[in-house]
């Protein structure tokens, strides 16, 4: 490595590879045409060409790779959900992201930190067993754990009885993580391009072209493409992008905050939410402490930040972190979530025989990167939903047979 | 801070304010089949632009509805729902064959 940096430091022209190919004109028709070029759809396409075979693949991406919502999530890894569905999903996910670096040969930073939801009342606690049990069941490490064992995991949290909401008891779940967002994209994009995908940035899609039941192709701003199907991952905008292919979908688009702190030296390890205040709090790698999960209360597609947020983020965690009343605060920022009625994804078939949905992936998308490319590439190849999937598919909301997944959130809605 | 307008108490602070959901005209539920229904309750038009929506001033548990662009932000009006709502609506069910 040091002669590696050596090289670097000395060379006269720039030794470093570009990640991935710069993008070249638009082919004619591609096999597969992937709308949206943040994780999800990068990681389609990585499993599309690697473990599929099918490389003819242009992903179409309106702004630059990784520049919407997977930039601007919390980063956080998890699978103590609710449902079974929520539940073996999820914990496929994290499974794929304690070998992704592996997987990719590129550091993804992934970080075993655990993560501990807070109960300040006795239905949360009720609910937290009823989770503990469900996740234990399924394989998931998750247990509830009491006042003594939180101040041993997070010694420096605020355990004082005369608060406004005190902790009662905790769910610990050892599987919890994070991982650098920027390098999960990153690392899809990179796999994929080295295996002949094509990836276009500042290419939008303005129209989708559907013959007989069919996408035959899509227009964008560089011109048109014919594609064998599509598929759209393109959370934050899923309902304007279904609209061109004349699908509805049960989403409402409301911004998500956070906030990072000036670096501190590292005292916080595991991740910790409290649904009851509003709010999760973890320190990231630098050292910055990560205050997340407000979501505003109404729908839009904005990413402006505001002081409410601010203010009540602040607030909380406060109340769970006191030495962070004299942090400042670097950066605050808004992702828009595809909210769902019942807090699960929308993934698989659509109305339109070959255009596929990886859509509604509110609070929750970052998480089910890696598995939702394993899983969505398998339905573009097969065309055989997964059985991982299959409950999350658009159809449910018709049979009014919703994946109740609003008990297991970290901190928001 | 954010101020709305409510059509009964004037001008509050938009925290004192619940989001009720898009404005959609119902369907008539003694005809429509479950699947226009389900399309009602879940589905929604998400418009990145000017759209129509159910707002509860939550202190005096006052309906209405509002015009608000959801890119800016901006409320262009609120008014009272029976700008809209003209007549009664009826939610008569009427007896199922299976009962009686």
């Amino acid at each position: 490595m040091p002669f590696g940096l050596l090289k670097y430091g000395l060379s006269r022209t720039y030794p470093a590879k570009h990640h991935f190919t710069p993008a070249k004109e638009l082919k004619k028709h591609y096999d597969v045409v992937i709308i949206g070029g943040g994780g999800h759809g990068a990681a389609i396409a990585y499993n599309l060409a690697k473990y599929h075979g099918i490389t003819n693949v242009a992903i179409l991406e309106k702004s630059y790779l990784g520049g919407g919502n997977t930039a601007r999530n919390t980063a956080v890894i998890r699978s103590n959900y609710l449902t079974e569905a929520g539940v073996n999903f999820y914990s496929e996910s994290v499974k794929l992201f304690n070998n992704l670096s592996n997987e990719f040969n590129y550091n993804v930073m992934m970080e075993n930190r655990g993560q501990l939801t807070l109960a300040h009342s006795d239905a949360a606690i009720r609910s937290f067993r009823w989770r503990a049990e469900v996740n234990q069941h399924l394989g998931v490490r998750s247990e509830l754990v009491d006042r003594q064992t939180i101040a041993e995991l997070v010694p420096n949290l605020n355990m004082s009885e005369d608060i406004r909401f005190p902790i009662m008891a905790g769910l610990w779940h050892a599987d919890g993580a994070t991982a650098r967002h920027d390098a999960v994209a990153w690392g899809y994009a990179k796999g994929a391009c080295d295996r002949g995908v094509e990836l276009h940035q500042l290419t939008e899609v303005e129209d989708i072209e559907i013959t007989n039941g069919r996408v035959t192709a899509v227009k964008t701003n560089r011109g048109r493409v014919e594609c064998g199907a599509v598929v759209q991952a393109v959370a934050g905008a899923s309902s304007i992008v279904a609209k061109k292919a004349g699908i509805p979908l049960p989403i409402h688009c409301y911004p998500l905050q956070a906030m990072v702190t000036q670096p501190y030296k590292p005292i916080l390890t595991p991740h910790v939410s409290s649904p009851q205040v509003h709010v999760y709090v973890h320190q990231t790698s630098r050292g910055e402490f990560v205050i997340g999960g407000g979501s505003d209360p109404y729908p839009l597609y904005n990413t402006r930040a505001t002081l409410d947020q601010r203010e009540s983020l602040s607030a909380a965690a406060l109340e769970l972190f006191p030495f962070l009343s004299q942090a400042r605060l670097l950066r605050q920022w808004a992702g828009t979530t595809d909210m769902t009625p019942d807090y699960s994804p929308i993934m698989g078939l659509s109305p339109v025989e070959n255009y596929y949905l990886d859509a509604g992936w509110g609070t929750w998308g970052f998480k089910a990167t890696p598995i939702c490319g394993v899983t969505m590439a398998e339905l573009v190849a097969t065309k055989k939903v997964p059985d991982l999937i299959k409950p999350f598919e658009l159809e449910r909301f018709y049979r009014f047979e919703q994946i109740n997944e609003a008990g297991a959130t970290a901190a928001s809605h | 801070m954010k101020l709305l307008t409510c059509p009964l108490n004037g001008k509050r602070n938009i925290s004192e304010f619940t989001y009720g959901g898009e404005y959609h005209a119902m369907p008539d539920h003694l005809t429509s089949s479950p699947r226009d229904w389900a399309e009602h309750v879940f589905f929604h038009d998400n418009v990145a632009g000017i759209v129509t929506e159910w707002w509860c001033h939550t202190a005096s548990s006052f309906w209405f509805l509002a015009e608000r662009n959801t890119i800016t932000d901006e409320v262009i009006r609120t008014f009272k729902a029976d700008e809209i709502y003209q007549q009664r609506v009826e939610f008569t069910a009427v007896a199922s064959e299976t009962q009686s």
